[in-house]
């Protein structure tokens, strides 16, 4: 492993983005979400940051059941997000359902849809809990980067630049 | 030429999927057409399959923020039907909950919205002090959020006079950080720049949409539902707060002023809260017949309609959420003003998508 790969990898677990995407929640996972970041918690402190763009993101927090317009919507917000990515479900919902599993529009939980990594129990989920659920993902994080080896790292490299030198042809041929 | 941008469904300034499809010519709004459906879960209908202690808990889960009056309004309807009177001690425990509800609805939307004009300062400090009344329902109720104190019949937990001094000392450090943070709202450049004038609604325009709760009182219309007198509500002096220029600013100053308002409403609960009973049994119950009741939210007025037929399932729950009828006047605010400004003035209804859409 060269010396940038370990940086990223280091840096990656140090200071994790993560991305809120509330998907049929209550608001009560949601609400306990954002409070993890305001002064009590502060999580922060450690580097995490909350922030709007799933491209920038490294672990997705879904809180809420998926129902059957939002499945689409949460596909699209994971596929944005590059690799390596953890997905945490917040809450009796986006473990299984929850309280509305048996309602007609609700799909189930969250793993329906995307992988899951880390679930996260309780009716609103407390803010310790996702904190606790938070720091389970970096781990989970870190093993999705060293499973793969520096040969498909080069090979994830060459077809970056295969694509981005394509694009740059596109565009003098315009 | 004009461009079509869409506002959501995943937003950074919103917690919830709201979804705008907003039309510009340059930077200037000139229509926005509402996209619903991404957090619809049909909870009405679990109704035929939780019987009606059950549906107290579905309920709760409409909108996590003021559970404890959604739960609070269920109840008064099957009791209603029922013809049940509660004990008046629960009545006022109800209330008291309720109004911790509305202060830590409020104070969370005074975060947000604070975030949404890019005030991160106040945001934190919002929040620091929505904590405080965290802790009040985390040590008196067990939960944090949902704290599920209702059943039909009258309420499930009792303050003890221990609790009961320690929420009133609690009451009094929170009005003091209000005290503290107010200044920034009424003299802060920042604060007024991005609200003063910005989402006007007018009185008529108010009245004829149908707004409902802090956004028709902010543009004028002293109505309250409170005032009606359910619950313990008719043995509490209070006057609805009401702010005449209808624009962000003035609905801001609405919920600050109703963050003073149910300190107030607690501190005369806790000194008048009577003795007696948590609950009346309420055995095999089958309701049999219909009932509208109403009950103001943090957000507004709240309906229920509950149709009993006899056995232990209820027939229908429709529930209309008081952010439901916000978004028509909320459209109306919108034409007129520039982009930068959707969020905050999408903000000013304080939107609760998990109610509209149920």
């Amino acid at each position: 492993m060269g010396f940038f790969t370990k940086l990223l990898e280091t840096s990656r677990v140090k200071s994790p983005w993560i991305v809120h995407f509330d998907c049929g929640s209550c608001n009560g996972c949601d609400i306990e979400i954002l409070a993890c970041l305001t002064p009590i918690y502060d999580v922060e402190r450690f580097g995490i940051l909350n922030i709007g763009n799933p491209k920038h993101a490294d672990i997705l927090i879904v809180s809420g059941t998926v129902n059957h317009r939002n499945a689409k919507v949460l596909r699209n917000v994971y596929d944005q997000m590059p690799e390596p990515r953890a997905v945490i479900a917040i809450g009796a919902c986006g473990t299984s359902g929850g309280i509305f599993r048996e309602a007609y529009n609700v799909v189930g939980g969250v793993d329906k849809v995307i992988p899951v990594d880390v679930y996260v129990p309780g009716c609103p989920a407390k803010p310790e809990a996702i904190i606790d659920g938070v720091v389970l993902a970096l781990g989970k994080l870190k093993e999705q980067r060293t499973a793969k080896d520096t040969d498909s790292l080069a090979a994830e490299l060459h077809q970056a630049r295969e694509f981005y030198a394509n694009r740059a042809d596109r565009q003098v041929v315009e | 030429m004009s461009t079509i941008i869409p506002f959501g469904p995943q937003h950074p300034v919103l917690p919830e999927p709201l979804h705008l499809k907003i039309t510009l010519k340059d930077e200037i709004v000139t229509d926005a057409i509402p996209m619903l459906g991404y957090v619809h879960r049909g909870l009405e209908t679990l109704v035929s399959i939780k019987d009606l202690d059950q549906m107290v808990q579905v309920v709760e889960r409409v909108c996590g923020i003021c559970s404890c009056i959604h739960a609070h309004t269920y109840c008064m309807c099957v009791e209603g039907i029922l013809g049940i009177e509660i004990p008046k001690r629960a009545e006022f425990l109800r209330i008291i909950w309720s109004e911790l509800h509305r202060m830590h609805s409020h104070l969370l939307w005074l975060g947000l919205l604070a975030d949404a004009f890019g005030m991160e300062s106040l945001f934190m400090h919002c929040w620091r002090i929505r904590e405080r009344v965290m802790d009040v329902m985390e040590a008196t109720a067990g939960n944090r959020v949902i704290i599920s104190i209702n059943k039909v019949g009258g309420v499930r937990r009792d303050l003890s006079p221990d609790q009961l001094r320690w929420i009133a000392q609690v009451l009094d450090e929170l009005e003091r950080e209000l005290d503290a943070i107010k200044p920034v709202l009424t003299n802060d450049y920042t604060v007024k720049k991005r609200t003063v004038g910005v989402g006007v609604l007018t009185k008529e325009q108010a009245y004829e949409l149908g707004a409902v709760g802090p956004t028709l009182r902010g543009s004028g219309v002293a109505q309250d539902v409170r005032m009606t007198g359910y619950g313990a509500y008719k043995f509490i002096d209070f006057e609805p707060v009401v702010e005449k220029d209808g624009d962000s600013y003035a609905r801001t100053m609405v919920r600050f002023r109703e963050l003073y308002q149910a300190i107030d409403i607690v501190r005369q609960l806790i000194r008048k809260l009577p003795d007696g009973e948590l609950s009346v049994k309420v055995k095999a119950a089958k309701p049999e017949g219909e009932i509208v009741c109403r009950s103001e939210q943090p957000r507004g007025e709240l309906l229920y309609y509950v149709k009993g037929n006899g056995s232990k399932f209820l027939e229908r729950v429709r529930i209309r959420t008081p952010t439901f009828a916000n978004v028509p006047p909320l459209l109306a605010m919108l034409p007129g003003i520039e982009m930068a400004d959707v969020p905050v003035v999408a903000l000013s209804i304080d939107p609760c998508i998990s109610c509209t859409e149920r």
